[in-house]
């Protein structure tokens, strides 16, 4: 494995810090956001016979959720890949 | 064969085959007991983590908890809440542990926080929280053969416990490993193959997911609405928008039971049995796949199984079921007592009313749901019998996680870490098998008494979990100013209030007389219900942490060093 400066290290550190908060805002918004603080005004709207702050509440959050983890493990192989810290 | 025999066949079938693979994965090292060797594929172990989360309350409780007592709408805390805990996972706590690279969540902490203190307090909170979760698991077991083997609970806590005992203590975390992924096919199945079949019969959907949200078959009403309607019309509340209680209290049960999954030790220490901390991302990921499929099926189950029972006692508006006509399986369910019907107006009719007054299904639990659910639509007697074994495996395979927990924290981190260091390796193998055998026999105790225990344990789990170690963990991976006087203190403040809260409003290991400070009456804090307390406890141990972290003399120069090298992959 490379070794890293003290500032490379402070930068991989902060770059997955700033990606973990912006998927993090995602995992916030679907969830309690959609699925508890705003359900009333997006079950105005619907999706067949779903209510759509009702479909994110048991539905739609969790395969967000599934969909931000997996986004997570690619920019975390791009990232480590960046910064030759990839171990294959 | 009749339904009981066809019944045994298939849980004794599940049950070998369980106990060939321990046989064959046995752990001949602590290495191999403890993180099954280290070497699993991400995939294999995301299929394991879901079998070790999903525990008997997933399989038999859930979907009735979000049909009746959650009426819907309010249900949706688990399934955000049980789900979205694993992103946090993914993201704050897995890969820096597993990169960390030792055995035990109370080992990291005590490293982390350059104290055996801290340690034993660590160990403390993973006890008691793996404990109360064990608990709930014997009284799974207990449950699935009373009602489908028609043995007395007891026989069938007693059983479970001998199995439990064999393959985790035999296998350590090697055998947990095998066997949970053969548990996690039995139990998906078990759990999919009603509700696609009931998807089907109601609206034409074989997939549940969709089947929730299309029309009724033949006709063009939605599913939800016809369900909204006639919930309305019998006096209860609305399927589809009625919240739990208030929005804050939705909230506070969401995120508590969010990072109660993050913080749970036997769900971490899965992930220490990957090669590397890519991996661990990558598992769960996987893990979170693998439950999701059960989880987006729950909530179709729910409303589907509510309305077919609904349907079946007023078959249209006004026409109520007669009840010497009723069907077989209610009888069944009236003997285990699950059911219970009272003709109070004497016309020999049933009905089912929100109005407690006039209201004949005086019985109704919500395990019927998932239980009765092959009978209610007329399925197959071997759908039944998949449904038992089903549950069986899924309070197994989370009971033998929460034991493998257990004892490793006991053998590895108080006897090898604290108390024993100078302790072979064989001797440490021995020690945390004889620790496993205690924590079941603990737990079959603590399952029979005090009766009630075992219901609520599965809520405080996550409060404890939730309250004391995840706020540790997280704290130990992104701050190199946490202390060791504010991670203990943190600790045992988040772990004392949450216990307090939950016992003064539901007793003393929920004994009711056992309550304390009963003159202060039920007053909720800012209306969030106990189950839902455990990120108040954590927002505490967060809080008090971080000012005593501010006037204790920062962490040596070595800790910085740790933090910054976990935090490389």
């Amino acid at each position: 494995m490379a070794t890293l400066t003290p500032e490379q290290r402070a930068q991989y550190w902060r770059r997955n810090r700033n990606l973990m908060i912006k998927l993090m805002i995602i995992w916030f918004l679907v969830s309690f956001v959609f699925g508890i603080l705003l359900v009333d005004q997006l079950n105005m709207l619907r999706i067949g016979g779903y209510k759509l702050g009702f479909w994110f509440a048991q539905q739609g959050s969790i395969f967000v959720f599934i969909g931000l983890i997996f986004y997570y493990v690619k920019a975390m192989r791009r990232l480590d890949k960046e910064f030759g810290l990839d171990t294959e | 064969m009749d339904l009981t025999q066809i019944t045994y066949l298939v849980v004794g079938c599940s049950f070998a085959l369980y106990i060939v693979i321990a046989i064959w994965a046995r752990a001949e090292s602590t290495k191999e007991f403890y993180v099954a060797g280290g070497g699993v594929n991400p995939i294999a172990n995301g299929m394991a983590t879901a079998a070790d989360w999903m525990s008997a309350a997933s399989f038999i409780s859930m979907a009735g908890l979000i049909g009746m007592s959650y009426n819907g709408y309010g249900g949706s805390v688990f399934l955000m809440g049980w789900t979205g805990g694993y992103v946090i996972l993914a993201m704050l706590v897995a890969p820096y542990l597993r990169k960390y690279g030792k055995f035990t969540v109370p080992e990291f902490i005590g490293d982390r926080y350059y104290s055996d203190a801290a340690r034993v307090v660590a160990v403390l909170c993973l006890v008691l929280c793996s404990v109360t979760y064990v608990i709930g698991q014997m009284k799974g077991i207990g449950v699935a053969f009373s009602r489908f083997l028609e043995t007395d609970y007891e026989t069938g806590l007693y059983t479970g416990m001998v199995i439990v005992f064999f393959y985790a203590v035999l296998g350590g975390m090697k055998g947990i490993t095998y066997t949970q992924i053969a548990q996690y096919v039995v139990l998906i199945t078990a759990y999919t193959v009603p509700a696609i079949f009931i998807s089907f019969q109601l609206t034409g959907h074989p997939i549940p997911q969709l089947g929730l949200g299309a029309t009724l078959q033949g006709g063009e009403v939605y599913l939800l609405d016809k369900l909204d309607q006639i919930l309305v019309d019998t006096g209860f509340e609305d399927y589809t928008t009625t919240v739990r209680y208030s929005t804050l209290n939705m909230v506070a049960f969401t995120a508590s039971l969010m990072i109660g999954t993050a913080g749970l030790p036997h769900v971490i220490i899965r992930f220490f049995t990957v090669p590397k901390a890519s991996d661990a991302r990558r598992s769960a990921g996987w893990a979170l796949i693998f439950i999701a499929i059960l989880y987006t099926t729950a909530p179709a189950v729910a409303a589907m199984a509510r309305l077919n029972i609904m349907q079946t006692i007023e078959p249209s508006p006004g026409a109520h079921m007669t009840i010497a006509d009723r069907p077989a399986w209610f009888e069944t369910w009236e003997r285990t007592g699950l059911l219970g019907i009272e003709d109070k107006n004497g016309d020999g009719k049933l009905q089912y009313l929100a109005d407690a007054e006039r209201n004949e299904l005086v019985v109704l639990d919500n395990d019927i749901l998932v239980l009765a659910n092959p009978e209610i639509a007329r399925l197959p007697n071997w759908v039944i019998a998949l449904v038992a074994a089903g549950g069986l495996a899924a309070a197994l395979s989370t009971a033998a996680g929460l034991l493998l927990a257990i004892s490793s924290a006991v053998s590895h981190d108080l006897l090898k870490g604290t108390f024993m260091p100078s302790i072979s390796e064989r001797g440490e193998l021995n020690a945390s098998r004889g620790a496993m055998a205690l924590a079941v026999f603990g737990a079959g105790y603590l399952g029979l008494n005090p009766p009630g225990f075992a219901a609520g344990t599965v809520a405080l789990a996550f409060g404890l979990a939730a309250s004391s170690i995840f706020p540790a963990l997280v704290m130990g991976i992104f701050s190199t100013r946490i202390t060791r006087e504010g991670a203990i203190a943190g600790m045992l403040c988040g772990l004392s209030l949450t216990l307090f809260y939950v016992f003064q409003h539901k007793g003393v290991m929920f004994v009711a007389d056992w309550r304390f400070l009963t003159h202060w009456g039920d007053r909720w804090f800012f209306g969030i219900e106990p189950n839902a307390f455990g990120c108040v406890g954590a927002a505490l141990n967060f809080v008090v942490a971080i000012v005593v972290s501010k006037v204790t003399r920062e962490p040596p120069a070595p800790i910085r060093r740790l933090v910054e090298e976990i935090r490389l992959p």
